[in-house]
């Protein structure tokens, strides 16, 4: 299954783009996401053990389940404030 | 009251929208661009949201606070896009009957912002450099949640009244 991510800060610049688009095998979870994600974008190789992973408005794990409806986003830890 | 902005926040108003006949307690937290970070110089700030995101988890925070104190009114705006040195970057107010309840609730606010809801800050050093403030994820002096307990004041000296 197609699965696009929306990337944000230090993520979307090593990336040079706001959203990428992956080939995940059906069933995947938010971990085989973040694999395919390091695989396929090297440069987020030095970020990778950092980022988060939101599916929706919620943060989530690596077991959390992927659709291709999800709205998944992926970026470094917040500094809001 | 909870969103993100490109405009200035105006705090007064802010502030007089928490203000209410059930309330004798209004706190006001404003987060400023600040110039010096560990030595070094900040000319502004951009500031970047993951926006149907934050506005949900900040939706969560006004909820928990509200579970944990009884609070009258919560407003909280964070400003995204670019600021400059002492611009206001947050505000947070909240109501309640009486200020211990307020002190905490805003403290509660601000601090869990900073760590959960996604909203990025770009420093943009005096060198001319730029670059993306991104927590090491472990808690630290500047990042953590600080646990809420009653002020002890059995060491607090206080000024004698004049006479």
């Amino acid at each position: 299954m197609k699965i696009e991510v929306r990337l944000f800060a230090r993520a979307r610049d090593a990336v040079g783009a706001e959203r990428v688009t992956l080939e995940l095998p059906a069933e995947a979870r938010v971990g085989d996401l973040r694999a395919a994600l390091a695989a396929d974008y090297p440069k987020l190789a030095p970020l990778a053990h950092t980022l988060l992973v939101a599916v929706g408005t919620e943060y989530a794990d690596d077991r959390s389940a992927v659709s291709p409806d999800s709205e998944i986003a992926c970026f470094p830890p917040v500094s809001g404030g | 009251m909870i969103h993100l902005t490109h405009d200035q926040i105006d705090y007064a108003a802010l502030t007089e929208s928490v203000r209410s006949h059930d309330s004798g307690a209004v706190v006001l937290f404003l987060g400023t661009v600040r110039e010096l970070t560990s030595g070094r110089r900040t000319v502004a700030l951009d500031y970047d949201a993951y926006g149907p995101m934050a506005e949900a988890k900040l939706q969560d925070l006004e909820a928990e606070a509200r579970r944990r104190w009884p609070v009258d009114q919560v407003a909280i705006v964070h400003r995204i896009g670019h600021l400059e040195l002492g611009d206001v970057s947050v505000a947070v107010a909240v109501s309640c009957p009486h200020r211990h309840d307020a002190f905490e609730a805003a403290r509660f606010l601000i601090d869990t912002l900073k760590v959960t809801v996604p909203i990025w800050k770009k420093e943009n050093w005096s060198d001319g450099t730029t670059e993306w403030v991104h927590p090491d994820g472990a808690p630290t002096a500047e990042n953590k949640v600080a646990p809420v307990r009653p002020l002890d004041l059995r060491n607090v000296s206080l000024p004698a009244a004049p006479k």
